[in-house]
C-alpha cells in the first residue's frame, strides 16, 4: 500500500557561527502518523522544526509538503510553538489567541468575523476551555496555556501539525486530553510531529519516532526502531527500555 | 487665572492654541505607538532613537546652515533611521543582546551630536543658540504648520493601525506563529519601527531628545494598568498622553519659569503613578485591599477547620461546645463566628456553638482545590 508522503526534508543543515546544530537532516514523513522526535538537550530538535517552517534560515536543504515547496503550501501546516516561547502578560483573552488561527487564512486587512468566532469557540470547546474563554491569558495555569496553543492550530484546519514540547510542564489531565485530541487528529488522516521530551511515553502515545542528535539517527515505527540500538546512539549511554505490547 | 479664563484663552491666543494642539497631537500620536514599543519589550528603543537624533540635527546645520526645524528634523530622521538600523544590525549579527545594542548606539551618537554642538557653538559665526533646544525642546516655539505636520503623521498613523490592527497584534503577541501563517513579519515590523522614529522625530521640538523616551512609555505603561485588552490599552495610552500634552502645557504656561518639556513629561509620570496605585485590578491600593480580605478570609477558615478538628471526634458532628475553647486559638474573633453563623456553618446557642451539616462539609473540602468558592 502505498502511503503518501506528508513531509519531506533533504539535506537540511542549520549552524550558528560555525557550529553544526542541525546536519544534513534527510527525512520523509508519511501522511497519517503521530510521530515523535526525540533527542538529547541540544539535539536540534525545535530548531528542525523552526527550519522546516521557515522561521529560521538554514544554510543547506530544502522542505516540501506533498511534493510542493513549504512556502506554496502554508495553509496546509500548523505549528504550536513552545509555551514559553511568548509572554503571557499580553493583553489579550484566550478566545482571542485562539482566533489568531483564523488570521492566516484571512489574509492581510481583513478582520476575524462572525464565522471566524465561531470556529475559535468550537477548538477552545475540543480542548475544554470553552469556560475560560474571556480570561486573560497570564491568569491561566500551563496547562491551560498549552490547550490554548493546541486549539489555535486546530482552527487552522490543517493537514499537517508540527508540536514543540506540548507536554512540558502540563498536569497529568492536561496531558490526557491533548494527546487524545492528536489521535483523533491522526484518526482523521491527519500527520502530527511532535518534539517530545519523555521517553516514557513514546511507545504508548506515538506510532512513528525520529531519533535526533544533530544528525538523524533514525526514523521509522516505533515498534521497528524504538530499541536500544538506537537509543544509546542517539543518547550516547546505555538505555534500557521495555516496549509494553 | 482660573479655569474658565485659561480655557478662552486657548482658544484666542495663538501661540497657546498651537501649544496646546501640538502637545496634545504628540502625546496622543507617542501614546499609541509608545504601546507597541512596550508590548515588544523594545521600551529604551524611543531613549535610544531620540538620542541617536541628535547629531542628525547638528549636521543638519552644518550643511544647510539653517535653523528652520523642517530641515533639522529632517537630519534628526535621518540619523534617527541611521541609529535604528545600526542597532539592528548589532543585535543580528552580533551575540549582543538587544540592551546592549540600544544603550551603544544611544551613548555613541549622542556623545557625538554633543560633540557637534559645542563644536558649532566655537563657530565666530554660527549662532549657535537655538540647536540645544532640541535637548530638552521649546514648546513655545511651536508653529501652526508644525502642528499640521504632527496631525497628518498621526492620521497616517491611525489608518494604518486600523487596517493592519490584527497584524500588529499577532506580530507583537507570537513573532514565530505569525511567520508560519505567511505574514511577511519584516515588512509589518518595520513599519512599526518606522512609525515609531517618525513620532519621536516630531516631538523633539517639543520634549526634546533626553525626555522623549517618557512620552513613548509613561501613557503606556499607564494605560497597561487599567486594562486587559490591546485596543482600550492603546487607545487610554493616547488619551493619557494627550491629556499629559494639554495639562503639562497649561501649568507651564500659568507660571513664569517652568519650561514645557519636562512638566509634560512630569504629568505622563503623574499618570503612571496614579494607575499603578489606584488601577482597580493592579494597583497597588486594590491589592492591599485584596490582601487584607484574604488575610480574614484565610482567618475564617482557620476557625472554621479548627471548630472541623474539634467536631470530628464526636459521633455527631453538631455536638455544641462552649465558645470558650475557641479562646485558645488566635483566629478566633466575635466577627469571625459571626460570619460563619450568617454563612450557615455555625450555629450559635448561648455560650456554644455547633457545626453544621454544611459547615462541617465545607470544611473538610477548605483547602482541596475543588471548592467552588476558591478558583
Amino acid at each position: 500500500m502505498e502511503q503518501k508522503i506528508a513531509v519531506k526534508v533533504d539535506d537540511l543543515t542549520v549552524a550558528y557561527n560555525y557550529k553544526p546544530v542541525l546536519w544534513d537532516i534527510d527525512l520523509e514523513i508519511p501522511e497519517g502518523v503521530l510521530m515523535a522526535i526525540v533527542g538529547p538537550n541540544g539535539a536540534g530538535k525545535s530548531t528542525l522544526i523552526k527550519s522546516i517552517l521557515g522561521i529560521l534560515k538554514p544554510i543547506a536543504g530544502s522542505v516540501t509538503i506533498y511534493d510542493k515547496p513549504y512556502e506554496k503550501q502554508r495553509q496546509l501546516v500548523a505549528y504550536v510553538p513552545q509555551k514559553g516561547s511568548v509572554d503571557w502578560d499580553f493583553p489579550t483573552t484566550a478566545l482571542d489567541v485562539v482566533t489568531m488561527g483564523t488570521y492566516g487564512s484571512l489574509g492581510w486587512i481583513k478582520r476575524p468575523g462572525q464565522k471566524e468566532k465561531k470556529a475559535a469557540l468550537e477548538a477552545l470547546e475540543k480542548v475544554g476551555m470553552l469556560p475560560f474563554k474571556s480570561r486573560q491569558i497570564s491568569q491561566l495555569s500551563g496547562g491551560q496555556q498549552q490547550r490554548i496553543f493546541l486549539a489555535r492550530a486546530l482552527v487552522q484546519n490543517a493537514s499537517i501539525y508540527f508540536m514543540d514540547e506540548p507536554f512540558q510542564g502540563v498536569d497529568a489531565t492536561t496531558e490526557i486530553a491533548i494527546i487524545n485530541i492528536l489521535k483523533e487528529l491522526r484518526k482523521a488522516g491527519k500527520t502530527v510531529i511532535v518534539v517530545h521530551h519523555d521517553l516514557q511515553t513514546v511507545p504508548e502515545y506515538f506510532d512513528w519516532v525520529t531519533f535526533l542528535n544533530v544528525k538523524k539517527i533514525a526514523t521509522g515505527p516505533v515498534k521497528d526502531i524504538f530499541n536500544d540500538d538506537n537509543l544509546t546512539k542517539t543518547y550516547g549511554i546505555n538505555y534500557k527500555v521495555s516496549i509494553q505490547e | 487665572m482660573d479655569i474658565t479664563e485659561y480655557v478662552s484663552l486657548v482658544f484666542t491666543d495663538y501661540t497657546l492654541r498651537t501649544i496646546t494642539l501640538g502637545t496634545a497631537v504628540l502625546g496622543a500620536v507617542t501614546g499609541m505607538l509608545g504601546s507597541f514599543a512596550v508590548l515588544r519589550k523594545q521600551s529604551l528603543l524611543g531613549d535610544a532613537i531620540s538620542h541617536a537624533a541628535l547629531p542628525g540635527i547638528a549636521i543638519a546645520f552644518l550643511i544647510t546652515g539653517t535653523k528652520d526645524s523642517n530641515v533639522l528634523l529632517l537630519g534628526a530622521l535621518v540619523s534617527g533611521l541611521v541609529g535604528t538600523f545600526w542597532i539592528r544590525g548589532i543585535i543580528s549579527k552580533t551575540h549582543l543582546k538587544s540592551d546592549t545594542a540600544l544603550g551603544l548606539i544611544l551613548s555613541l551618537f549622542f556623545g557625538f551630536g554633543m560633540l557637534l554642538l559645542t563644536f558649532i557653538q566655537k563657530q565666530p559665526n554660527a549662532n549657535q543658540a537655538g540647536l540645544d533646544k532640541y535637548l530638552f525642546g521649546q514648546a513655545a516655539t511651536l508653529l501652526e504648520r508644525d502642528v499640521w505636520m504632527m496631525t497628518i503623521v498621526t492620521s497616517i498613523c491611525l489608518f494604518v493601525l486600523l487596517l493592519l490592527w490584527k497584524e500588529f497584534k499577532i506580530l507583537l503577541f507570537d513573532a514565530d506563529y505569525t511567520k508560519t501563517l505567511g505574514f511577511n513579519t519584516k515588512f509589518i515590523d518595520i513599519l512599526i519601527t518606522s512609525f515609531i522614529v517618525l513620532a519621536i522625530v516630531l516631538g523633539l521640538q517639543t520634549v526634546g531628545v533626553v525626555l522623549m523616551s517618557a512620552m513613548l512609555l509613561a501613557p503606556a505603561a499607564a494605560a497597561r494598568q487599567w486594562t486587559n485588552s490591546l485596543s482600550v490599552m492603546v487607545f487610554l495610552a493616547a488619551i493619557f498622553g494627550a491629556f499629559s500634552g494639554v495639562f503639562g502645557t497649561a501649568i507651564s504656561a500659568s507660571q513664569n519659569n517652568l519650561s514645557t518639556g519636562p512638566v509634560i513629561v512630569i504629568v505622563a509620570g503623574i499618570f503612571v503613578l496614579i494607575s499603578f496605585v489606584f488601577s482597580p485590578s493592579r494597583g497597588l491600593l486594590f491589592k492591599q485591599i485584596r490582601f487584607i480580605k484574604n488575610r480574614r478570609d484565610l482567618e475564617l477558615h482557620k476557625t472554621l477547620a479548627f471548630m472541623y478538628h474539634i467536631a470530628d471526634t464526636h459521633d455527631n458532628i453538631s455536638h455544641p461546645h462552649t465558645i470558650k475553647i475557641l479562646n485558645n486559638f488566635q483566629g478566633y474573633t466575635k466577627s469571625t463566628l459571626q460570619k460563619l453563623v450568617r454563612k450557615n456553618y455555625v450555629k450559635l446557642n448561648g455560650n456554644n456553638w455547633s457545626l453544621t451539616e454544611e459547615g462541617f462539609k465545607t470544611a473538610s473540602n477548605l483547602y482541596n482545590q475543588q471548592n467552588e468558592n476558591n478558583e
